[in-house]
């Protein structure tokens, strides 16, 4: 009730109605990211049912080489390192080290996407497309979802070196870095499942 | 440089769909030339297709519904009248793949673009204002949305004239919407509308549940929302949940078409089981996202037309609670038959029981909210009863299908269709009458017509009885759907009663054309003052109507469920502030507009295989997003004397509001 009183009378004594934009955005930003993780859990579904139609074609084992994966990972982990240096650069306004902070997050968030990239040219080229058995077509979809998510967040990245190079640190340029920032680390957690399930349990 | 798309996709042969194009683009041309003569084009834009505002937004999501009403019902009209004349030797008028087509897109129409457009312009409308807030927490979100949606459903338009529509049902089941088994654009249609509007009802989603829990008025605690707001939220909820494994399901068999993968293939691996799982897993909740508002809509009638506040409020919210919870439990009972066992059947056929007990629970809400109350019986309140009378019989009928033993006998004939028509008709669409006819002043200023909206409703009430309740007696005597045409002569006469039961809702159809002519024409005589028109219980009937763009001058206080009812006991209902303050008000802008028109370029663009159509419409989606994301200056204040002004022009008209006594 205490709380209730309080709130009724700033609002009666307030000039101007307080309205919180940035928490509300941070809000939705959870609920979208929600959404997606409802996303990612049918596609891990989809993959497990199709986790062993292979029909006459290579398994995971043939398939995967897990130290190129474990490459593709430390890329991406790191990535969400050098994203959380860039928010506390954020915090204390040093717009300078914010884009240095993101430059490299791109960089890496690149060189991620580039492995995956390749990985996929090869598998292709060796007649293992997603058309060659459901087990590849729910290997590309499920990975390369994530890698679409990446590749998002890296336009993403760039609108928003624009947009500190532009405007600055302001306090909506905060604000979609703190939504990009969920976004990334979102993706990393989602990496963690994709590495376990698809490359993993894949190759033993 | 035009894909698969040639002269020879307009069905120029078929004369029932060349007829339906060429009446629909003789319509819309009437209605272009109007807008051109009366030179309404700037007002159009400026007012409505710009605009953010969560009034004008639900307004045109209404609007949208009842036009693919029309388009929907002359689907049902159509099969009908074939299934009335196709006996024995008789073939009727249709052919199979049409009439395949016309029950697909009677589905799917009623489903995505009837019925979610008119829940979601619901909650538009009354949401807001229930909870005392300006707009929704993200108003361009909110107008995406709508846009995305609409392009949806022009694309469905579309599928009449220009190719086809799918032919595998509105949950079009793999593997027969597979490249091998329907190789023209109409499934290609099904995935992209549906996939479109899915995206459109996501973000919907996403934009309530924030406004409902960030947004309330001082003093609102969750136990004292209105039970619109309550329903709204869960649907909401629900649609967060299910709608991305839509995007899912969808998305595999757009894979499986364009690419040639094998999900839901027959050969090398695929898997057509997973797609009923996936589909269902959204399709069950979606039921619930339709039926869940129109429970709102129903609990704000029966308390305001009784004159009592809602009996039991707190175990209507628990109801709805368990209802949301246990509505992902229950999926697999779409498909009994599939053969999943014994124990698993058993599994969800009791869960399906459960989740009677809460919607028994409401019945009871509503009718002891009744019981002893000064009942004034007007079109909502007749939309309400029958409403209560016919859904019990539906409801019954789920639980007895839910039996899977009983299922086995009646799976994929015409008494689940009964059934699902039996809960849908009086369970949401009723509802959204009864909204229509509630909020209708509120949004306008002025009633509709009491007389033909009872004569509209008695229509829909007889007609849906002689329409449906012999579809159960047929399904039990095994005549099974979806036939075009049948050589079991005693089938007819149950047949051709359904048809007639059709002709009787077409003139409810009618009555309600005529409702709102007579209401629009009567509406100098009619006009509501007060803001006020039913005496009301909760907060949107404290704004004027129309309400002024910022809904509230001041942001009420609520100490009470019935908020508002609590102030005009107090009477502080219509008291006159000291001053005004500033208001905050989103700017419109064209931008969701722009993306909705690329999403239907897109969607077509990929239906016909245009791929630099398709590239060039999804890059121009990409950019307007990331321009509207680098705009800062999104909103405009309101001045302290323009709400004056507003303000003091509404009392002037009304003067006895600017006392302190309540109306």
């Amino acid at each position: 009730m205490t709380g209730e009183a309080v709130t009724i009378s700033v609002m009666r004594t307030g000039e101007v109605e307080h309205t919180d934009t940035a928490a509300r955005k941070a809000f939705g930003f959870w609920i979208y990211l929600m959404t997606d993780l409802v996303l990612f859990a049918a596609l891990f579904a989809t993959f497990a049912v199709m986790s062993r139609s292979y029909a006459g074609g290579p398994a995971g084992k043939d398939l995967f080489s897990l130290p190129d994966v474990f490459t593709e990972t430390m890329f991406l982990l790191s990535s969400s390192a050098t994203y959380g240096l860039a928010m506390l650069a954020t915090y204390n306004g040093r717009k300078g080290l914010v884009l240095a902070g993101l430059a490299v997050t791109f960089v890496l968030g690149l060189g991620f996407i580039s492995m995956e990239v390749s990985e996929f040219h090869a598998m292709i080229l060796d007649g293992n497309g997603p058309w060659r058995s459901a087990f590849l077509s729910a290997v590309f979809t499920l990975v390369g979802t994530h890698g679409t998510h990446v590749i998002f967040g890296l336009i993403w990245m760039l609108v928003m070196m624009v947009q500190i190079f532009t405007k600055g640190l302001t306090a909506p340029v905060q604000s979609r870095l703190l939504c990009l920032s969920m976004f990334w680390h979102f993706l990393d957690i989602v990496w963690i499942g994709v590495f376990t399930v698809v490359y993993l349990m894949g190759s033993m | 440089m035009f894909g698969k798309l040639s002269l020879s996709a307009i069905p120029f042969g078929n004369t029932i769909a060349m007829s339906a194009v060429s009446g629909a683009l003789v319509l819309a041309l009437v209605i272009l030339a109007m807008i051109t003569y009366y030179g309404r084009w700037t007002y159009l834009w400026k007012e409505w297709l710009t605009s953010v505002d969560h009034k004008r937004i639900g307004v045109m999501y209404i609007i949208l519904a009842l036009v693919m009403l029309l388009r929907g019902f002359s689907d049902a009209i159509l099969m009908r009248l074939q299934q009335a004349m196709a006996a024995g030797t008789s073939h009727g008028f249709l052919h199979s793949g049409h009439f395949d087509q016309i029950f697909s897109a009677h589905g799917s129409i009623m489903m995505i673009f009837m019925a979610m457009p008119f829940l979601v312009g619901l909650m538009n409308i009354a949401v807001p204002q229930q909870i005392g807030a300006r707009d929704v927490a993200f108003p361009f979100m909110n107008a995406l949305s709508f846009w995305l949606t609409a392009a949806a459903a022009l694309l469905v338009m579309v599928s009449l004239g220009v190719g086809e529509f799918s032919q595998a049902g509105w949950f079009g089941y793999a593997p027969l919407t597979e490249l091998q088994y329907s190789p023209g654009s109409g499934v290609d249609y099904w995935i992209w509308s549906f996939q479109i509007a899915g995206i459109g009802s996501l973000m919907t989603g996403i934009n309530f549940i924030v406004t409902i829990l960030k947004m309330r008025a001082p003093g609102m605690n969750l136990m004292r929302m209105p039970i619109f707001v309550w329903t709204t939220l869960f649907t909401n909820v629900l649609m967060i949940f299910a709608f991305p494994v839509l995007t899912v399901a969808l998305a595999l068999i757009t894979f499986d078409r364009y690419l040639g993968m094998h999900f839901f293939t027959n050969t090398l691996g695929g898997n057509p089981m997973l797609y009923v799982n996936l589909f269902w897993i959204w399709g069950h909740p979606e039921v619930y996202i339709l039926i869940l508002p129109a429970f709102g809509v129903f609990s704000e009638v029966v308390a305001t037309f009784s004159g009592k506040r809602l009996f039991s409020y707190r175990s209507l919210v628990y109801a709805t609670g368990a209802i949301t919870v246990l509505s992902f439990s229950v999926w697999l009972h779409h498909f009994f038959t599939m053969g999943a066992g014994a124990d698993v059947n058993a599994v969800f056929g009791i869960a399906t029981m459960l989740i009677a007990i809460p919607t028994g629970v409401k019945t009871f809400n509503w009718l002891f909210t009744m019981y002893r109350g000064r009942i004034r019986f007007t079109t909502p309140m007749y939309w309400t009863l029958g409403f209560l009378t016919t859904f019990a019989i539906g409801g019954m009928t789920g639980v007895l299908v839910s039996l899977p033993p009983a299922d086995f006998v009646l799976h994929n004939s015409l008494f689940l269709v009964a059934h699902f028509h039996n809960v849908l008709i009086p369970g949401s669409l009723f509802g959204f009458f009864a909204g229509y006819v509630y909020w209708f002043p509120k949004v306008t200023g002025f009633p509709l017509n009491e007389m033909w909206g009872k004569r509209a409703f008695w229509c829909w009430m007889i007609g849906f009885y002689l329409a449906i309740m012999p579809l159960y007696v047929l399904g039990l005597m095994g005549m099974p759907r979806r036939m075009e045409h049948y050589a079991n002569l005693a089938w007819q006469p149950y047949l051709v009663v359904a048809a007639i039961g059709t002709a009787v809702i077409l003139l409810g159809i009618i009555f309600q054309i005529t409702q709102l002519a007579v209401s629009i024409r009567q509406r100098h005589d009619t006009r509501d003052l007060t803001g006020d028109h039913w005496n009301g219980r909760t907060l949107e009937w404290a704004t004027s109507s129309p309400p002024a763009i910022y809904n509230f001058a001041i942001i009420p206080i609520v100490h009470d469920i019935d908020a508002f009812e609590d102030m005009k006991e107090k009477g502080i209902a219509y008291t006159r502030p000291e001053r005004y303050h500033d208001i905050l008000i989103p700017r419109n802008t064209s931008k969701g507009f722009i993306s909705g028109a690329l999403a239907f370029v897109f969607g077509f663009s990929m239906v016909w295989y245009i791929w630099w159509l398709a590239i060039l419409s999804a890059i121009g989606i990409l950019f307007t997003v990331i321009a509207r994301s680098m705009d800062d200056d999104v909103e405009y204040i309101i001045p302290a004397a323009e709400v004056e002004r507003i303000e003091d022009e509404r009392h002037r008209k009304f003067p006895s509001i600017a006392s302190d006594s309540p109306a």
